[in-house]
Protein backbone atom coordinates (compact mmCIF):
# COMPACT_ATOMS: atom_id res chain seq x y z
CA UNK A 1 0.00 0.00 0.00
CA UNK A 2 2.61 2.52 1.04
CA UNK A 3 5.08 1.44 -1.65
CA UNK A 4 2.48 1.71 -4.41
CA UNK A 5 1.52 5.21 -3.31
CA UNK A 6 5.21 6.19 -3.36
CA UNK A 7 5.44 4.92 -6.90
CA UNK A 8 2.32 6.78 -7.86
CA UNK A 9 3.51 10.03 -6.33
CA UNK A 10 6.91 9.78 -8.03
CA UNK A 11 5.14 9.18 -11.31
CA UNK A 12 3.05 12.27 -10.67
CA UNK A 13 6.16 14.26 -9.84
CA UNK A 14 7.77 13.10 -13.04
CA UNK A 15 4.73 14.09 -15.03
CA UNK A 16 4.75 17.49 -13.38
CA UNK A 17 8.37 17.90 -14.44
CA UNK A 18 9.82 18.32 -10.93
CA UNK A 19 12.63 15.91 -11.54
CA UNK A 20 13.24 15.35 -15.19
CA UNK A 21 14.70 11.89 -15.70
CA UNK A 22 17.89 11.42 -17.66
CA UNK A 23 16.24 9.81 -20.65
CA UNK A 24 13.73 12.56 -21.28
CA UNK A 25 16.39 15.25 -20.81
CA UNK A 26 18.38 13.49 -23.50
CA UNK A 27 15.35 13.51 -25.78
CA UNK A 28 14.86 17.20 -25.23
CA UNK A 29 18.51 17.92 -26.03
CA UNK A 30 18.17 15.75 -29.12
CA UNK A 31 15.15 17.68 -30.34
CA UNK A 32 16.88 20.96 -29.72
CA UNK A 33 20.34 20.30 -31.11
CA UNK A 34 19.93 17.55 -33.71
CA UNK A 35 18.86 19.99 -36.48
CA UNK A 36 22.07 21.95 -36.03
CA UNK A 37 24.17 18.80 -36.25
CA UNK A 38 22.29 17.81 -39.39
CA UNK A 39 23.00 21.06 -41.21
CA UNK A 40 26.46 21.69 -39.75
CA UNK A 41 28.46 19.63 -42.31
CA UNK A 42 27.23 21.79 -45.15
CA UNK A 43 28.08 25.06 -43.45
CA UNK A 44 31.47 23.93 -42.15
CA UNK A 45 32.63 22.58 -45.51
CA UNK A 46 31.17 25.51 -47.42
CA UNK A 47 32.85 27.99 -45.09
CA UNK A 48 36.27 26.39 -45.69
CA UNK A 49 36.08 25.56 -49.40
CA UNK A 50 33.40 27.97 -50.68
CA UNK A 51 33.15 31.18 -48.68
CA UNK A 52 36.76 31.49 -47.62
CA UNK A 53 38.22 31.25 -51.15
CA UNK A 54 35.63 33.75 -52.32
CA UNK A 55 36.59 36.38 -49.78
CA UNK A 56 40.27 35.55 -50.03
CA UNK A 57 40.18 36.15 -53.80
CA UNK A 58 39.17 39.72 -53.02
CA UNK A 59 42.08 40.07 -50.60
CA UNK A 60 44.60 38.53 -53.01
CA UNK A 61 43.38 40.85 -55.78
CA UNK A 62 44.56 43.85 -53.75
CA UNK A 63 48.15 42.57 -53.72
CA UNK A 64 51.09 42.22 -55.99
CA UNK A 65 51.12 38.48 -55.36
CA UNK A 66 53.59 36.56 -57.43
CA UNK A 67 54.83 33.37 -55.90
CA UNK A 68 52.70 31.81 -53.21
CA UNK A 69 53.66 33.55 -49.98
CA UNK A 70 55.46 36.59 -51.47
CA UNK A 71 53.24 39.63 -51.73
CA UNK A 72 52.86 43.35 -51.19
CA UNK A 73 49.67 45.33 -50.75
CA UNK A 74 48.94 47.51 -53.79
CA UNK A 75 45.32 48.55 -53.26
CA UNK A 76 43.31 48.74 -56.45
CA UNK A 77 46.34 48.83 -58.73
CA UNK A 78 45.51 45.43 -60.23
CA UNK A 79 42.07 46.68 -61.18
CA UNK A 80 43.31 49.90 -62.75
CA UNK A 81 45.91 47.91 -64.67
CA UNK A 82 43.15 45.58 -65.80
CA UNK A 83 41.12 48.42 -67.23
CA UNK A 84 44.08 49.51 -69.34
CA UNK A 85 44.94 45.96 -70.42
CA UNK A 86 44.10 45.30 -74.09
CA UNK A 87 44.36 41.53 -73.53
CA UNK A 88 41.63 41.72 -70.92
CA UNK A 89 39.35 43.73 -73.20
CA UNK A 90 40.02 41.29 -76.00
CA UNK A 91 39.10 38.34 -73.76
CA UNK A 92 36.00 40.20 -72.62
CA UNK A 93 34.94 40.90 -76.20
CA UNK A 94 35.41 37.24 -77.12
CA UNK A 95 33.49 36.02 -74.08
CA UNK A 96 30.52 38.30 -74.65
CA UNK A 97 30.54 37.62 -78.38
CA UNK A 98 30.55 33.84 -78.00
CA UNK A 99 28.01 34.11 -75.19
CA UNK A 100 25.55 36.05 -77.36
CA UNK A 101 26.20 33.89 -80.39
CA UNK A 102 25.51 30.77 -78.33
CA UNK A 103 22.75 31.80 -75.95
CA UNK A 104 20.24 33.48 -78.25
CA UNK A 105 19.84 30.59 -80.76
CA UNK A 106 20.10 28.08 -77.94
CA UNK A 107 17.11 29.41 -76.01
CA UNK A 108 15.04 29.95 -79.15
CA UNK A 109 15.73 26.37 -80.26
CA UNK A 110 14.98 25.08 -76.76
CA UNK A 111 11.66 26.91 -76.79
CA UNK A 112 10.78 25.47 -80.19
CA UNK A 113 11.77 21.90 -79.31
CA UNK A 114 9.98 22.06 -75.95
CA UNK A 115 6.87 23.17 -77.80
CA UNK A 116 7.17 20.14 -80.09
CA UNK A 117 7.70 17.77 -77.19
CA UNK A 118 4.71 19.23 -75.37
CA UNK A 119 2.36 17.70 -77.94
CA UNK A 120 0.82 14.31 -77.75
CA UNK A 121 3.58 12.25 -79.33
CA UNK A 122 4.63 8.66 -79.44
CA UNK A 123 8.00 7.53 -78.06
CA UNK A 124 8.10 10.52 -75.71
CA UNK A 125 10.86 9.16 -73.49
CA UNK A 126 12.99 8.32 -76.51
CA UNK A 127 12.81 11.87 -77.88
CA UNK A 128 13.44 13.39 -74.47
CA UNK A 129 16.49 11.22 -73.96
CA UNK A 130 17.60 12.01 -77.49
CA UNK A 131 17.69 15.73 -76.88
CA UNK A 132 19.31 15.42 -73.44
CA UNK A 133 22.11 13.04 -74.39
CA UNK A 134 24.59 15.80 -75.37
CA UNK A 135 24.32 17.24 -71.88
CA UNK A 136 25.34 13.94 -70.33
CA UNK A 137 28.68 13.81 -72.12
CA UNK A 138 31.61 15.72 -70.65
CA UNK A 139 32.72 19.14 -71.85
CA UNK A 140 36.15 17.70 -72.54
CA UNK A 141 34.65 15.04 -74.81
CA UNK A 142 32.53 17.64 -76.59
CA UNK A 143 35.59 19.82 -77.15
CA UNK A 144 37.53 16.90 -78.60
CA UNK A 145 34.81 15.64 -80.94
CA UNK A 146 33.89 19.10 -82.22
CA UNK A 147 37.55 20.01 -82.52
CA UNK A 148 37.81 17.20 -85.06
CA UNK A 149 34.53 18.09 -86.79
CA UNK A 150 35.81 21.66 -87.26
CA UNK A 151 39.38 20.68 -88.16
CA UNK A 152 40.81 22.51 -91.18
CA UNK A 153 42.03 19.66 -93.37
CA UNK A 154 40.25 16.50 -92.25
CA UNK A 155 37.16 17.89 -90.50
CA UNK A 156 33.70 16.71 -91.47
CA UNK A 157 32.24 20.23 -91.54
CA UNK A 158 34.75 21.40 -94.11
CA UNK A 159 34.19 18.20 -96.08
CA UNK A 160 30.48 19.05 -96.28
CA UNK A 161 31.15 22.69 -97.15
CA UNK A 162 33.51 21.81 -99.98
CA UNK A 163 31.06 19.22 -101.28
CA UNK A 164 28.64 22.08 -101.81
CA UNK A 165 31.31 23.88 -103.79
CA UNK A 166 32.30 26.41 -101.13
CA UNK A 167 35.80 27.11 -99.86
CA UNK A 168 37.00 25.27 -96.77
CA UNK A 169 37.13 27.45 -93.65
CA UNK A 170 40.09 27.54 -91.31
CA UNK A 171 37.79 27.54 -88.26
CA UNK A 172 40.50 28.24 -85.70
CA UNK A 173 42.22 31.02 -87.59
CA UNK A 174 39.55 33.73 -87.75
CA UNK A 175 37.58 35.49 -85.07
CA UNK A 176 34.12 34.88 -86.42
CA UNK A 177 34.66 31.29 -87.50
CA UNK A 178 36.20 30.31 -84.16
CA UNK A 179 33.34 32.02 -82.28
CA UNK A 180 30.82 30.12 -84.38
CA UNK A 181 32.56 26.77 -83.85
CA UNK A 182 32.64 27.28 -80.07
CA UNK A 183 29.04 28.55 -79.98
CA UNK A 184 27.95 25.41 -81.83
CA UNK A 185 29.59 23.25 -79.15
CA UNK A 186 27.85 25.16 -76.38
CA UNK A 187 24.50 25.00 -78.16
CA UNK A 188 24.84 21.32 -78.87
CA UNK A 189 25.50 20.57 -75.22
CA UNK A 190 22.92 22.84 -73.58
CA UNK A 191 19.89 23.12 -75.88
CA UNK A 192 18.41 19.83 -74.67
CA UNK A 193 18.85 20.71 -71.02
CA UNK A 194 17.04 24.02 -71.45
CA UNK A 195 14.39 22.24 -73.51
CA UNK A 196 13.55 19.96 -70.60
CA UNK A 197 13.49 22.82 -68.10
CA UNK A 198 11.05 24.69 -70.36
CA UNK A 199 9.04 21.55 -71.05
CA UNK A 200 8.62 20.96 -67.33
CA UNK A 201 7.22 24.45 -66.92
CA UNK A 202 5.01 24.11 -70.03
CA UNK A 203 3.36 21.03 -68.63
CA UNK A 204 2.40 22.93 -65.51
CA UNK A 205 0.26 25.31 -67.62
CA UNK A 206 -3.41 24.34 -67.23
CA UNK A 207 -4.74 22.65 -70.37
CA UNK A 208 -8.15 24.38 -70.24
CA UNK A 209 -6.45 27.70 -71.05
CA UNK A 210 -5.59 26.26 -74.47
CA UNK A 211 -9.01 24.67 -74.86
CA UNK A 212 -10.88 27.89 -74.32
CA UNK A 213 -8.40 29.73 -76.54
CA UNK A 214 -8.94 27.32 -79.42
CA UNK A 215 -12.71 27.57 -78.89
CA UNK A 216 -12.27 31.31 -79.33
CA UNK A 217 -10.52 30.53 -82.60
CA UNK A 218 -6.93 31.24 -81.62
CA UNK A 219 -4.46 29.60 -84.00
CA UNK A 220 -1.73 27.38 -82.49
CA UNK A 221 0.99 29.97 -82.99
CA UNK A 222 -1.21 32.62 -81.35
CA UNK A 223 -1.73 30.29 -78.42
CA UNK A 224 2.03 29.80 -78.24
CA UNK A 225 2.87 33.51 -78.12
CA UNK A 226 -0.14 34.64 -76.07
CA UNK A 227 -0.40 31.82 -73.51
CA UNK A 228 2.70 29.65 -73.43
CA UNK A 229 5.45 32.26 -73.60
CA UNK A 230 3.98 34.72 -71.05
CA UNK A 231 3.29 31.93 -68.56
CA UNK A 232 6.84 30.63 -68.99
CA UNK A 233 8.34 33.94 -67.94
CA UNK A 234 9.78 32.85 -64.56
CA UNK A 235 11.33 29.76 -66.13
CA UNK A 236 12.69 31.79 -69.05
CA UNK A 237 14.34 34.12 -66.56
CA UNK A 238 15.83 31.09 -64.85
CA UNK A 239 17.23 29.60 -68.07
CA UNK A 240 18.62 32.95 -69.24
CA UNK A 241 20.40 33.54 -65.96
CA UNK A 242 21.78 30.00 -65.81
CA UNK A 243 23.03 30.40 -69.39
CA UNK A 244 24.57 33.76 -68.52
CA UNK A 245 26.46 32.40 -65.54
CA UNK A 246 27.67 29.43 -67.58
CA UNK A 247 28.38 31.39 -70.75
CA UNK A 248 30.52 34.06 -69.11
CA UNK A 249 32.66 31.37 -67.45
CA UNK A 250 33.29 29.59 -70.74
CA UNK A 251 36.58 27.74 -70.53
CA UNK A 252 36.84 24.09 -71.49
CA UNK A 253 35.47 24.21 -75.04
CA UNK A 254 37.81 26.97 -76.26
CA UNK A 255 40.78 25.46 -74.39
CA UNK A 256 40.42 22.08 -76.04
CA UNK A 257 39.51 23.68 -79.37
CA UNK A 258 42.88 25.46 -79.12
CA UNK A 259 44.75 22.20 -78.38
CA UNK A 260 45.04 22.82 -74.64
CA UNK A 261 46.63 26.24 -74.94
CA UNK A 262 45.30 29.13 -72.89
CA UNK A 263 46.04 31.73 -75.54
CA UNK A 264 42.95 31.04 -77.64
CA UNK A 265 44.48 31.05 -81.11
CA UNK A 266 47.46 32.87 -82.58
CA UNK A 267 45.96 36.31 -82.00
CA UNK A 268 43.87 35.42 -78.97
CA UNK A 269 40.81 35.46 -81.20
CA UNK A 270 38.99 33.01 -78.93
CA UNK A 271 40.63 33.53 -75.56
CA UNK A 272 37.88 33.95 -72.96
CA UNK A 273 38.12 35.82 -69.64
CA UNK A 274 38.43 32.58 -67.67
CA UNK A 275 41.24 31.41 -69.97
CA UNK A 276 43.00 34.73 -69.44
CA UNK A 277 42.56 34.37 -65.70
CA UNK A 278 43.99 30.86 -65.82
CA UNK A 279 46.92 31.97 -67.95
CA UNK A 280 47.69 34.86 -65.61
CA UNK A 281 47.51 32.90 -62.36
CA UNK A 282 48.65 29.42 -63.24
CA UNK A 283 51.08 30.01 -66.08
CA UNK A 284 52.47 33.47 -65.34
CA UNK A 285 51.99 33.07 -61.57
CA UNK A 286 50.52 36.55 -61.17
CA UNK A 287 48.00 35.49 -58.56
CA UNK A 288 46.97 39.00 -57.54
CA UNK A 289 46.23 40.03 -61.10
CA UNK A 290 44.40 36.76 -61.76
CA UNK A 291 42.28 37.31 -58.65
CA UNK A 292 41.37 40.78 -59.91
CA UNK A 293 40.21 39.19 -63.17
CA UNK A 294 38.13 36.70 -61.18
CA UNK A 295 36.38 39.44 -59.21
CA UNK A 296 35.78 41.50 -62.34
CA UNK A 297 34.24 38.42 -63.95
CA UNK A 298 32.00 37.97 -60.94
CA UNK A 299 30.88 41.60 -61.14
CA UNK A 300 30.21 41.14 -64.83
CA UNK A 301 28.06 38.06 -64.18
CA UNK A 302 26.02 39.94 -61.60
CA UNK A 303 25.53 42.91 -63.96
CA UNK A 304 24.59 40.69 -66.89
CA UNK A 305 22.15 38.67 -64.81
CA UNK A 306 20.44 41.85 -63.61
CA UNK A 307 20.27 43.34 -67.10
CA UNK A 308 18.78 40.09 -68.39
CA UNK A 309 16.27 40.06 -65.59
CA UNK A 310 15.14 43.60 -66.44
CA UNK A 311 15.03 42.98 -70.18
CA UNK A 312 12.98 39.81 -69.88
CA UNK A 313 10.61 41.35 -67.35
CA UNK A 314 10.01 44.23 -69.74
CA UNK A 315 9.78 42.12 -72.91
CA UNK A 316 7.34 39.61 -71.46
CA UNK A 317 5.11 42.15 -69.71
CA UNK B 1 -15.15 20.43 -76.84
CA UNK B 2 -14.01 17.13 -78.24
CA UNK B 3 -13.20 18.72 -81.59
CA UNK B 4 -11.26 21.50 -79.88
CA UNK B 5 -9.10 19.12 -77.90
CA UNK B 6 -8.50 17.00 -80.99
CA UNK B 7 -7.36 20.06 -82.88
CA UNK B 8 -5.18 21.06 -79.95
CA UNK B 9 -3.36 17.76 -79.72
CA UNK B 10 -3.19 16.90 -83.38
CA UNK B 11 0.36 15.80 -84.10
CA UNK B 12 1.40 16.26 -87.66
CA UNK B 13 4.11 14.23 -89.42
CA UNK B 14 6.04 17.50 -89.59
CA UNK B 15 6.35 17.46 -85.80
CA UNK B 16 7.87 14.00 -85.93
CA UNK B 17 10.14 15.03 -88.77
CA UNK B 18 11.40 18.00 -86.76
CA UNK B 19 11.92 15.84 -83.68
CA UNK B 20 13.76 13.16 -85.60
CA UNK B 21 16.03 15.75 -87.20
CA UNK B 22 16.63 17.26 -83.75
CA UNK B 23 17.51 13.90 -82.25
CA UNK B 24 19.81 13.02 -85.14
CA UNK B 25 21.64 16.30 -84.61
CA UNK B 26 21.95 15.45 -80.92
CA UNK B 27 23.18 11.95 -81.54
CA UNK B 28 25.42 12.45 -84.55
CA UNK B 29 28.57 13.74 -82.76
CA UNK B 30 28.35 10.82 -80.33
CA UNK B 31 27.84 8.40 -83.18
CA UNK B 32 30.76 9.98 -85.01
CA UNK B 33 32.88 9.52 -81.91
CA UNK B 34 32.25 5.77 -82.10
CA UNK B 35 32.88 5.70 -85.85
CA UNK B 36 36.31 7.27 -85.47
CA UNK B 37 37.06 5.24 -82.31
CA UNK B 38 36.58 2.02 -84.28
CA UNK B 39 38.61 3.02 -87.35
CA UNK B 40 42.29 3.30 -88.11
CA UNK B 41 43.82 6.71 -88.69
CA UNK B 42 44.52 6.37 -92.42
CA UNK B 43 40.87 5.53 -93.09
CA UNK B 44 39.58 8.52 -91.13
CA UNK B 45 41.44 10.92 -93.37
CA UNK B 46 39.93 9.38 -96.48
CA UNK B 47 37.74 11.44 -98.78
CA UNK B 48 34.82 10.85 -98.37
CA UNK B 49 35.23 9.98 -94.66
CA UNK B 50 33.82 6.65 -93.43
CA UNK B 51 30.34 6.87 -91.93
CA UNK B 52 30.05 3.40 -90.46
CA UNK B 53 31.94 1.92 -87.49
CA UNK B 54 34.86 -0.38 -88.22
CA UNK B 55 36.65 -3.09 -86.28
CA UNK B 56 39.68 -1.29 -84.87
CA UNK B 57 38.26 -0.36 -81.45
CA UNK B 58 40.34 -2.96 -79.59
CA UNK B 59 43.57 -1.82 -81.23
CA UNK B 60 42.81 1.86 -80.54
CA UNK B 61 41.93 1.16 -76.91
CA UNK B 62 45.16 -0.81 -76.60
CA UNK B 63 47.11 2.27 -77.74
CA UNK B 64 45.24 4.40 -75.20
CA UNK B 65 46.13 2.18 -72.27
CA UNK B 66 49.71 1.80 -73.46
CA UNK B 67 50.16 5.58 -73.63
CA UNK B 68 52.36 6.49 -70.67
CA UNK B 69 51.69 10.21 -70.83
CA UNK B 70 47.97 10.02 -70.17
CA UNK B 71 47.79 7.32 -67.43
CA UNK B 72 44.35 6.53 -68.74
CA UNK B 73 43.57 3.40 -66.71
CA UNK B 74 44.66 5.27 -63.60
CA UNK B 75 42.40 8.17 -64.59
CA UNK B 76 39.40 5.87 -64.95
CA UNK B 77 39.95 4.31 -61.52
CA UNK B 78 40.54 7.71 -59.92
CA UNK B 79 37.37 9.12 -61.43
CA UNK B 80 35.39 6.13 -60.22
CA UNK B 81 36.69 6.61 -56.67
CA UNK B 82 36.19 10.38 -56.67
CA UNK B 83 32.70 10.25 -58.18
CA UNK B 84 31.52 7.48 -55.86
CA UNK B 85 32.76 9.13 -52.68
CA UNK B 86 31.40 12.55 -53.64
CA UNK B 87 28.03 11.07 -54.66
CA UNK B 88 27.55 9.08 -51.43
CA UNK B 89 28.55 12.06 -49.33
CA UNK B 90 26.38 14.58 -51.19
CA UNK B 91 23.35 12.30 -50.99
CA UNK B 92 23.86 11.63 -47.28
CA UNK B 93 24.44 15.23 -46.19
CA UNK B 94 21.79 16.64 -48.53
CA UNK B 95 19.03 14.32 -47.33
CA UNK B 96 20.09 14.92 -43.71
CA UNK B 97 20.09 18.71 -44.02
CA UNK B 98 17.08 18.73 -46.35
CA UNK B 99 15.07 16.82 -43.76
CA UNK B 100 16.15 19.24 -41.02
CA UNK B 101 15.16 22.28 -43.09
CA UNK B 102 11.83 20.79 -44.16
CA UNK B 103 10.58 19.07 -41.02
CA UNK B 104 12.43 20.21 -37.90
CA UNK B 105 11.87 23.42 -35.98
CA UNK B 106 14.95 25.39 -34.99
CA UNK B 107 16.04 28.95 -34.55
CA UNK B 108 17.44 30.61 -37.69
CA UNK B 109 15.98 28.03 -40.06
CA UNK B 110 14.73 30.37 -42.76
CA UNK B 111 17.80 32.58 -42.71
CA UNK B 112 20.14 29.62 -43.03
CA UNK B 113 18.10 28.17 -45.88
CA UNK B 114 18.40 31.50 -47.68
CA UNK B 115 22.18 31.34 -47.26
CA UNK B 116 22.17 27.90 -48.90
CA UNK B 117 20.17 29.18 -51.87
CA UNK B 118 22.65 32.06 -52.12
CA UNK B 119 25.61 29.67 -52.29
CA UNK B 120 24.12 28.18 -55.45
CA UNK B 121 24.69 31.49 -57.27
CA UNK B 122 28.45 31.67 -56.66
CA UNK B 123 30.51 30.79 -59.74
CA UNK B 124 33.18 28.14 -59.14
CA UNK B 125 35.81 30.01 -61.14
CA UNK B 126 35.84 32.88 -58.66
CA UNK B 127 37.37 30.69 -55.96
CA UNK B 128 39.81 28.84 -58.20
CA UNK B 129 42.96 30.77 -57.29
CA UNK B 130 42.58 30.88 -53.49
CA UNK B 131 41.31 27.31 -53.37
CA UNK B 132 44.46 26.31 -55.21
CA UNK B 133 46.56 28.30 -52.75
CA UNK B 134 44.77 26.60 -49.87
CA UNK B 135 45.52 23.20 -51.35
CA UNK B 136 49.19 24.07 -51.76
CA UNK B 137 49.32 25.27 -48.15
CA UNK B 138 47.86 22.05 -46.74
CA UNK B 139 49.80 19.93 -49.21
CA UNK B 140 46.82 18.49 -51.02
CA UNK B 141 47.65 19.67 -54.53
CA UNK B 142 48.18 16.72 -56.81
CA UNK B 143 46.14 14.42 -54.54
CA UNK B 144 42.63 13.11 -54.85
CA UNK B 145 41.53 14.76 -51.58
CA UNK B 146 41.79 18.06 -53.44
CA UNK B 147 39.04 17.06 -55.87
CA UNK B 148 36.93 15.21 -53.28
CA UNK B 149 36.78 17.15 -50.03
CA UNK B 150 35.60 20.56 -51.36
CA UNK B 151 32.66 18.82 -53.07
CA UNK B 152 31.39 16.61 -50.24
CA UNK B 153 28.40 18.90 -49.76
CA UNK B 154 26.19 20.68 -52.27
CA UNK B 155 23.87 23.62 -51.76
CA UNK B 156 21.85 22.53 -54.75
CA UNK B 157 21.45 19.07 -53.18
CA UNK B 158 20.30 20.42 -49.81
CA UNK B 159 17.78 22.69 -51.49
CA UNK B 160 16.49 19.95 -53.78
CA UNK B 161 16.02 17.54 -50.87
CA UNK B 162 14.34 20.19 -48.76
CA UNK B 163 11.81 20.86 -51.50
CA UNK B 164 11.10 17.17 -51.90
CA UNK B 165 10.93 16.39 -48.17
CA UNK B 166 8.55 19.28 -47.52
CA UNK B 167 6.04 17.71 -49.88
CA UNK B 168 6.66 13.99 -49.51
CA UNK B 169 6.84 13.67 -45.72
CA UNK B 170 3.87 14.42 -43.50
CA UNK B 171 4.39 16.04 -40.11
CA UNK B 172 2.27 13.28 -38.54
CA UNK B 173 4.75 10.65 -39.69
CA UNK B 174 7.61 12.43 -37.97
CA UNK B 175 5.52 13.05 -34.83
CA UNK B 176 4.39 9.42 -34.62
CA UNK B 177 7.98 8.21 -34.81
CA UNK B 178 8.92 10.73 -32.13
CA UNK B 179 6.12 9.48 -29.82
CA UNK B 180 7.36 5.94 -30.36
CA UNK B 181 10.63 7.08 -28.82
CA UNK B 182 12.83 7.42 -31.93
CA UNK B 183 15.79 9.77 -31.73
CA UNK B 184 15.95 12.40 -34.45
CA UNK B 185 18.65 10.52 -36.30
CA UNK B 186 16.63 7.30 -36.17
CA UNK B 187 13.64 9.15 -37.58
CA UNK B 188 15.90 10.30 -40.43
CA UNK B 189 17.38 6.87 -41.01
CA UNK B 190 14.30 4.66 -40.63
CA UNK B 191 11.42 6.92 -41.63
CA UNK B 192 12.64 9.84 -43.76
CA UNK B 193 15.38 8.26 -45.87
CA UNK B 194 13.12 5.53 -47.35
CA UNK B 195 10.60 8.19 -48.40
CA UNK B 196 13.31 10.40 -49.94
CA UNK B 197 14.85 7.54 -51.88
CA UNK B 198 13.52 8.40 -55.38
CA UNK B 199 14.68 12.02 -55.15
CA UNK B 200 17.95 10.95 -53.54
CA UNK B 201 18.55 8.59 -56.46
CA UNK B 202 18.13 11.43 -58.96
CA UNK B 203 20.45 13.65 -56.94
CA UNK B 204 22.95 10.79 -56.82
CA UNK B 205 22.84 10.29 -60.58
CA UNK B 206 23.23 13.99 -61.32
CA UNK B 207 26.08 14.31 -58.81
CA UNK B 208 27.89 11.28 -60.18
CA UNK B 209 27.69 12.57 -63.75
CA UNK B 210 28.72 16.07 -62.81
CA UNK B 211 31.70 14.86 -60.76
CA UNK B 212 32.78 12.46 -63.50
CA UNK B 213 32.65 15.30 -66.04
CA UNK B 214 34.34 17.96 -63.88
CA UNK B 215 37.18 19.57 -65.79
CA UNK B 216 38.54 22.95 -64.72
CA UNK B 217 39.33 22.21 -61.05
CA UNK B 218 41.08 18.87 -61.67
CA UNK B 219 42.93 20.59 -64.53
CA UNK B 220 44.17 23.25 -62.12
CA UNK B 221 44.99 21.21 -59.04
CA UNK B 222 45.94 17.73 -60.28
CA UNK B 223 48.88 16.70 -62.43
CA UNK B 224 49.61 13.93 -64.92
CA UNK B 225 50.63 11.57 -62.10
CA UNK B 226 47.18 11.55 -60.46
CA UNK B 227 44.73 12.42 -63.20
CA UNK B 228 40.97 12.06 -63.33
CA UNK B 229 39.62 10.62 -66.54
CA UNK B 230 38.84 14.06 -68.03
CA UNK B 231 42.38 15.22 -67.30
CA UNK B 232 43.83 12.10 -68.97
CA UNK B 233 41.56 12.78 -71.89
CA UNK B 234 42.68 16.35 -72.33
CA UNK B 235 46.36 15.37 -71.97
CA UNK B 236 45.85 12.78 -74.67
CA UNK B 237 43.84 15.04 -76.94
CA UNK B 238 46.19 17.98 -76.78
CA UNK B 239 49.38 15.98 -77.18
CA UNK B 240 48.17 13.50 -79.80
CA UNK B 241 45.54 15.48 -81.64
CA UNK B 242 46.52 14.05 -85.00
CA UNK B 243 45.96 10.48 -83.76
CA UNK B 244 42.20 10.84 -83.90
CA UNK B 245 41.52 7.12 -83.61
CA UNK B 246 43.36 6.87 -80.31
CA UNK B 247 41.93 10.10 -78.90
CA UNK B 248 38.39 9.18 -79.89
CA UNK B 249 38.74 5.68 -78.43
CA UNK B 250 39.70 7.34 -75.15
CA UNK B 251 36.81 9.79 -75.45
CA UNK B 252 34.44 6.88 -76.01
CA UNK B 253 35.84 5.04 -72.99
CA UNK B 254 35.38 8.13 -70.80
CA UNK B 255 31.82 8.61 -72.08
CA UNK B 256 30.61 4.99 -72.04
CA UNK B 257 29.96 4.75 -68.28
CA UNK B 258 27.85 7.90 -68.47
CA UNK B 259 25.91 6.67 -71.48
CA UNK B 260 25.25 3.39 -69.65
CA UNK B 261 23.97 5.25 -66.59
CA UNK B 262 21.88 7.50 -68.80
CA UNK B 263 20.30 4.66 -70.76
CA UNK B 264 19.44 2.83 -67.52
CA UNK B 265 18.14 5.81 -65.56
CA UNK B 266 17.33 8.39 -68.26
CA UNK B 267 13.67 8.54 -67.32
CA UNK B 268 14.45 9.45 -63.68
CA UNK B 269 17.12 11.97 -64.68
CA UNK B 270 14.75 13.71 -67.08
CA UNK B 271 12.01 13.67 -64.44
CA UNK B 272 14.40 15.26 -61.96
CA UNK B 273 15.43 18.05 -64.33
CA UNK B 274 11.82 18.83 -65.27
CA UNK B 275 10.70 18.69 -61.65
CA UNK B 276 13.44 21.09 -60.60
CA UNK B 277 12.26 23.55 -63.21
CA UNK B 278 8.72 23.77 -61.92
CA UNK B 279 9.82 24.39 -58.37
CA UNK B 280 12.49 26.97 -58.95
Amino acid sequence: MTSSSVIRSSAAARAAGDRVPWRSRLTRADVKFAPYFFIAPFFVLFAIFGAFPLVYTGWVSLHDWHLIGEHTFVGFANYTALFADPDFWNALKNTVGIFLLATVPQLLMALAVANLLNRKIRARTFFRMGVLIPNVTSVAAVGIVFGQLFARDVGLVNYLITTFGLDAVDWQANTWSSWIAIAVMVDWRWTGYNTLILLGAMQAIPKDLYESASLDGAAPWQQFWRITVPLLRPTLVFTVIISTIGGLQLFTEPVIFGNGKMLGGTLGQFQTVTMYMYETAFQRFQYGYGAAIAWSLFGLIVVFSLVNLLLIRRAAR
Amino acid sequence: MKAASVRLWRTSPLTYLALVVGCLTSLFPIYWMFVVATRSNDVINDVPPPLLPGGEFGANVGRVFANEHAAFAYGLVNSLVVSSVVTLSVVFFSTLAGFAFAKLRFRGRNGLLLVIVGTMMVPVQLGLIPLYMLMVKIGWNGTLQAVIVPFLVSGFGVFMMRQYAAEAISDELVEAARVDGCSTFRIYWNVVLPVLRPAAAVLGLLTFMQTWNEFIWPYAVLDANTPTVQLSLSLLATAYYTDYAQVFAATALATLPLLAVFILFGRQIIGGIMEGAIKS
